[in-house]
């Protein structure tokens, strides 16, 4: 018997191992654009890929329960809620792990002055819950997140984070 | 053994929900108000333990199964999508909410640019503002949220615009008459303020008059404005050209209360010109 647990503990692990290599699916639409600032495709490719990478960063974060993770991709207000779940993750002795599997990603602003660029996101992901090193369990979320990101020095942060409800 | 191997794989690839045996969904509100109190009926019997979780907020909560567990006001506040998870020795239950923005707003954040402009500009001035309740929560409903454009001893703009997503922003003329202008955002009783200093523009013309003073020409402008009436400020560039068969001399000459003064030398049959800027201004030819 004890065999055959290994080989399920060990088919489970590939499992995870090739889930956490998967790559999400992403679909990017033209920018519906509210507002009078034109955007350059250069500026909507590096948001778009900023963001991207901001989801990679949250996942390390959470399942790491490091807010130091979130650094590169997050300021403000996304932080601050962020680093306080990790802080109750933490406390919890916790963590979660997201594995994002597919985005759908549209531009909706770009504001006037140049200091904002808001897009929503249609977002298909896998949250698991551990404690102690034991998985509580895996749910499967669609959600739309609004989401908004501010220049920094050489990328685009996020600075508000938010599901919105379907 | 062998059975179960294939069918918890195609589970696991299904994306179906736990390792854990699951004993069923909870019964709990679908979406709440952020800061709400709410309940969640469970099953079962014994202690367990709640979980709450979401990349916004984190909850845990010993509980007693097999009856409604309360959720106080101010518990769960961060506006988004949570997993929920009721654990026991023998069951894991299920369930989701959704956590929605308060209805009231509660701030407003507002980037009014630029900050300095010249004045009699079209759409020159933008104002962008977000808007979010007690708990920071973006309020994604549309909302009326007015921006207000005051100058001083001139009738305010006003343009409301419905937000979408949170977001709304609008664009401005600068006034014609040069001042400090208060920019507002205000959605329901919350408002915020900007300041838009608003300078003279371009000077519209120059006119300068020239007289002799000794072995020298006096070059005078008038009083250098803009084209709504607005006095250039001290210190503004103005540069007096003198030009003399293949001889050119420049002189550049602060503007001092309002008008540029200089003495060149005198040469008959010299031609002198005036500029500041882009903008030329009128040539006088020295006859004397």
């Amino acid at each position: 018997m004890m065999p055959k647990h290994l080989v399920l503990l060990s088919a489970f692990g590939i499992a995870l191992s090739a889930f956490a290599a998967d790559q999400p699916t992403v679909h990017v639409q033209p920018p519906h654009l509210q507002g009078p600032r034109e955007l350059q495709d250069q500026t909507a490719r590096a948001v778009v890929e900023n963001y991207l990478d901001s989801w990679k960063s949250m996942s390390k974060a959470l399942d790491q329960n490091r807010a130091d993770l979130l650094d590169r991709d997050f300021v403000g207000s996304a932080r601050e809620k962020l680093a306080a779940t990790i802080k109750q993750q933490q406390a919890a002795a916790v963590r979660t792990s997201y594995q994002d599997r597919s985005h759908d990603v549209q531009i909706l602003l770009y504001s006037p002055e140049g200091l904002s660029i808001q897009l929503a996101d249609n977002v298909e992901y896998e949250v698991q819950l551990s404690a102690g090193g034991k998985s509580i369990g895996t749910q499967r979320v669609k959600a739309r997140y609004i989401v908004v990101l501010t220049p920094s020095e050489v990328r685009w942060r996020v600075r508000i984070f938010q599901a919105d409800a379907q | 053994m062998r059975a179960e191997l294939p069918s918890l794989l195609v589970s696991f690839a299904l994306g179906i929900t736990s390792v854990f045996a699951q004993s069923g969904e909870l019964t709990m509100p679908k979406s709440i108000e952020a800061g709400a109190a709410f309940s969640i009926q469970s099953g079962g019997s014994g202690k367990g333990t709640l979980y709450i979780a979401g990349p916004g907020q984190f909850i845990k909560q010993d509980v007693q199964l097999g009856g409604e567990i309360a959720i106080a006001a101010g518990s769960l506040y961060n506006a988004g999508h949570y997993g929920v998870w009721l654990t026991s020795d023998s069951s894991t239950q299920i369930g989701s909410i959704d956590v929605v923005p308060a209805q009231k707003p509660s701030d407003i954040t507002f980037i009014a640019k630029p900050s300095r402009l010249p004045v009699a500009m079209h759409n020159a001035i933008t104002g962008s503002a977000y808007v979010f309740d007690a708990y920071g929560n973006l309020i994604t409903r549309p909302m009326q949220v007015s921006f207000q454009l005051s100058n001083p001893g001139t009738s305010p703009q006003t343009r409301t615009v419905e937000s979408r997503n949170g977001a709304a922003w609008t664009q401005m003329d600068s006034a014609s008459r040069e001042g400090k202008a208060q920019f507002v955002a205000r959605v329901g009783d919350v408002s915020s303020t900007r300041i838009v200093g608003q300078v003279p523009g371009d000077p519209c013309t120059i006119k300068m008059s020239a007289k002799p003073a000794g072995n020298k020409i006096q070059l005078v402008t008038v009083p250098v404005r803009d084209c709504t009436g607005n006095a250039i400020p001290d210190g503004t560039i103005v540069t007096f050209t003198e030009t003399y068969g293949d001889v050119k001399s420049t002189v550049d000459v602060p503007l001092k209360k309002g008008i540029a003064s200089v003495e060149m030398p005198s040469h008959r049959g010299a031609t002198i010109s005036v500029a500041s800027g882009v903008v030329l201004g009128n040539q006088i030819r020295w006859a004397q």
